[in-house]
């Protein structure tokens, strides 16, 4: 049995009448991958924040290394050799990787000076310490953000370093890169450094670590060997709820399609592409990240348009060159990055859902009627299950998954026909996942034709009555719901 | 964000091939902006004949002294992640102060008292905005916007300012006295280089060492570039906003008296007005305006282009009364090009379709 390096026991932590953390013990071992898991808004950071000291705790003691204490500050924590990877990763965008990689230690050592020389060493000997290879000299900025996390952790890893706190490590990463910092992190359990995992993707947990806590609403509801752990149950700690297996079978599915493409392609990124939507259908597109799946999409919706071939609405011809021309043929998109892309953060939770359709609510002359403005709004919110006290808060102010609806409601208020979603549980906690696809469903039975695009093959095969596969810029299969299988899917992908 | 990662990794790749010092060059934006800058000063000789000339030269180094101090204050500010619009007011009032207060009490001395005065009186205002800035976390924007109405209050209210037609003798005998004379051998005109120089000079090397070689000029950078990042790093983001605020006020009350001292009489508004422009040659020499990215070097040229524009478009025949035209011109076409060619480097279009045939 190995030794304990880290016990919290007994925590409790509140905020202005909000209990984060109730009666939360847990320990890490020595050497060992452990995996914190929970939805948004479960007492993660809480909990982070009070082992490296940011938070203390109200009640309850921690023990380091047999060390016992109740609450520790921020250097202590780091002298004790506890270092937090934070998801922005703390990096400067505008230094050079020399400089991200020696401030910290410069700065403990309380130098006043710069030596280029010894910075330029100390840099050298972080890298070389986890070979990573990296110009010293670029600017961090220009890297990805695989190398960022890999400076963070060459960072971290200079200070005698017992426990490195990650958290939500693979939010920005692609599947290579997750595979590389997978091997990383296994190389740092053969040091004896023992790494807190923060996530709450399913396969991760499985994939990385041998022990695993869950939280949520502030307790802890399950911790153990991540062996005896099965999705079914995973799901089940995160939300307190059970789902049940559901597969989309289409109900009102009408006869003459509504959405044609017929030949449709731009050069260099896809070709020959040729499907068609019917009413009460929603049609899965999948394959490689650049198989085009994505710029299909686009082009759909006319933000690139497409070359050749054309697109046909309700038995019509209409070439789609923007937006706009889309939205006024009833075509609605949700894009990836919703943060980005797809909604105005700071503004109210209001406007986004009625900001599509914002000419419908102006009286003759163009002025906004309140009433009808703030009836559509409260409709939407009811209807999506939109968590918020008050439509007039920013977005910025609801979860991913509520954020997701949001998005939902402002196309659903333009009564469209064909709405297409681009990786529309991306980012989404599993609760938030599961009610998202029941009203995908439930859109598509009202008579809605939907496209869902996605590398998440459980999602395509749990919504999709259809399912396209894209394989460098083409269709290389049209399944039909009884042949759709997770294999079948993957070796036309691949 | 996966797009993202995409032309990042476009970019990386020559980023890894070894560097020419020629390529080098080409990609720092000073280089552009020196050429520019030799391309105007030959543009200028070829149409007057009179641009290198040897009291030609001289001018446009006296007449960078104190646009050229406003600038490293500036700019200092620019890559904290801040901006100020209150030095031209702060200046005004610090040097008006010291010159009423001198002459007073019908000071007869050097001119040591009298900076040494302004320096601290502007150390003073300087930490009026570092405090509101630095330790209220303030936006920098609102916090000098304000001041500068304060300062300006101030002068006009308390100290009752009118010109002062007369400075003490020490500001003037050293406004006058010259490091050397350069004389046109075709005209005969001279022009002196004034002491200030030296002073000028020496804020820029020290500015430079700071920036360079302490912790704390480091601390600017990283503060500019992430605040966040500062602070868990463990760099004392309020005393460094602080502390260099207060320098700021400093350089930029050295510029208020060296102006004082060169035109010979304390003007308490003519000053006002300059921030607009000390801005934009800090921009135009290629410092990021929201903080992080720039060096002293390409701040220094953008200013010298602004200066020249400003005193030199007479000899191309240009007449004084359009100087502003083409100063505006000179802003909207340096920083428009540097941003289209952003906007060109981030289009999604572009470098998607690159991707696909690099692949």
């Amino acid at each position: 049995m190995a030794q304990t390096l880290l016990k919290a026991v007994d925590i409790y932590k509140s905020f202005v009448g909000v209990q984060a953390l109730k009666n939360v013990t847990f320990e890490i071992k020595r050497g060992e991958i452990h995996c914190l898991a929970g939805e948004n808004g479960s007492g993660k950071s809480t909990l982070i924040k009070i082992i490296s000291g940011v938070y203390s705790p109200d009640s309850g003691y921690m023990e380091f290394d047999g060390k016992t204490y109740t609450s520790i500050t921020p250097i202590g924590a780091i002298k004790n050799g506890i270092q937090v990877i934070y998801q922005d990763l703390a990096v400067f965008p505008n230094l050079t990787v020399m400089e991200n990689l020696a401030f910290n230690s410069e700065l403990a050592d309380r130098r006043r000076f710069v030596n280029w020389s010894r910075m330029r060493q100390i840099a050298k000997d972080a890298i070389a310490n986890i070979d990573f290879h990296v110009d010293l000299d670029a600017v961090v900025g220009d890297l990805s953000v695989a190398e960022k996390q890999m400076i963070a952790i060459s960072r971290a890893l200079m200070f005698n370093t017992r426990l490195i706190i990650m958290d939500e490590p693979t939010t920005a990463l692609t599947k290579k890169e997750v595979r590389n910092l997978f091997n990383t992190i296994l190389k740092l359990k053969e040091r004896g450094i023992a790494i807190l995992f923060v996530s709450h993707k399913l396969n991760e947990v499985f994939e990385i670590s041998e022990n695993f806590s869950i939280l949520r609403s502030g307790e802890l509801v399950a911790t153990g060997s991540t062996a005896e752990l099965d999705e079914k149950k995973f799901s089940y700690y995160m939300t307190g709820r059970e789902f049940q297996q559901r597969h989309f079978v289409p109900k009102n599915l009408s006869e003459k399609p509504i959405f044609e493409a017929q030949d449709v392609g731009i050069e260099g990124l896809f070709s020959n592409v040729s499907f068609s939507v019917h009413r009460g259908e929603i049609v899965g597109i999948t394959g490689l990240l650049d198989s085009g799946r994505s710029e299909l999409a686009l082009s759909i919706f006319g933000i690139l348009p497409i070359e050749t071939g054309k697109y046909v609405v309700h038995g019509k011809p209409v070439t789609i060159k923007n937006p706009q021309i889309a939205k006024n043929n009833d075509i609605g998109y949700v894009p990836e990055d919703r943060l980005n892309e797809g909604l105005f953060l700071s503004q109210s939770i209001g406007d986004n859902i009625v900001i599509s359709e914002i000419d419908r609510l102006a009286r003759v002359i163009g002025i906004m009627d309140r009433e009808k403005r703030s009836s559509e709004i409260e409709k939407w919110i009811k209807e999506l299950a939109i968590a918020t006290p008050d439509p007039n808060n920013a977005c910025q102010t609801l979860s991913g998954g509520n954020q997701q609806r949001v998005l939902l409601a402002k196309w659903l208020a333009c009564n469209l026909d064909l709405l297409v979603l681009n990786g529309p549980t991306v980012g989404v906690d599993i609760g938030s996942k599961y009610d998202i696809h029941g009203i995908l469903h439930e859109l598509a039975n009202q008579g809605l034709g939907l496209i869902i695009i996605s590398d998440d093959l459980p999602e395509i095969m749990e919504n999709c009555s259809r399912v396209l596969v894209m394989k460098a810029g083409k269709i290389v299969a049209d399944m039909h719901a009884n042949e759709i299988n997770e294999k079948a899917i993957l070796s036309y992908m691949l | 964000m996966k797009r993202r990662s995409f032309r990042i990794c476009c970019r990386r790749r020559s980023v890894v091939e070894t560097k020419t010092l020629f390529q080098k060059i080409k990609h720092r934006n000073e280089s552009y902006i020196f050429v520019v800058l030799l391309a105007l000063c030959l543009l200028i000789e070829i149409r007057s004949g009179q641009f290198f000339s040897p009291n030609n030269l001289v001018d446009i180094a006296s007449a960078l002294i104190v646009p050229g101090l406003f600038a490293i204050g500036a700019f200092l500010v620019i890559v904290s992640g801040g901006i100020d619009v209150s030095f031209p007011a702060l200046a005004s009032l610090s040097v008006y102060a010291t010159t009423k207060f001198l002459l007073n009490i019908d000071y007869q001395g050097g001119v040591w008292l009298p900076i040494l005065i302004a320096l601290a009186i502007g150390a003073l205002l300087g930490a009026f905005n570092g405090l509101f800035i630095g330790y209220f976390k303030l936006p920098a924007l609102i916090v000098t916007l304000g001041s500068s109405s304060v300062f300006k209050g101030i002068m006009q209210g308390a100290l009752n300012s009118k010109q002062l037609t007369v400075i003490p003798p020490g500001m003037r005998q050293w406004g006058t006295s010259a490091l050397f004379i350069a004389r046109n051998p075709v005209s005969g005109l001279t022009s002196r280089m004034p002491f200030a120089f030296l002073a000028f000079l020496a804020v820029l090397v020290l500015v430079h060492v700071m920036l360079r070689y302490t912790m704390f000029g480091r601390g600017i950078y990283a503060i500019g570039g992430s605040e966040v990042s500062a602070h868990r790093a463990g760099f004392n983001v309020i005393r460094t906003k602080f502390i260099m605020y207060v320098m700021v006020g400093m350089i930029a009350s050295l510029a208020g008296v060296i102006r004082v001292c060169m035109m010979q009489q304390a003007h308490p508004t003519n000053m006002l007005g300059m921030e607009m422009n000390i801005i934009a040659g800090v921009v135009l020499g290629g410092t990021a305006i929201v903080g992080g990215r720039g060096t002293l070097l390409g701040c220094m040229l953008g200013t010298l282009l602004i200066v020249i524009v400003e005193n030199s478009l007479i000899l191309l025949g240009v007449p004084t009364s359009w100087k502003s035209v083409f100063t505006g011109a000179l802003i909207i076409i340096g920083t428009g090009v540097s941003a289209y060619q952003v906007a060109l480097a981030n289009s999604p279009r572009r470098t998607k379709t690159k991707i696909w045939k690099a692949a």
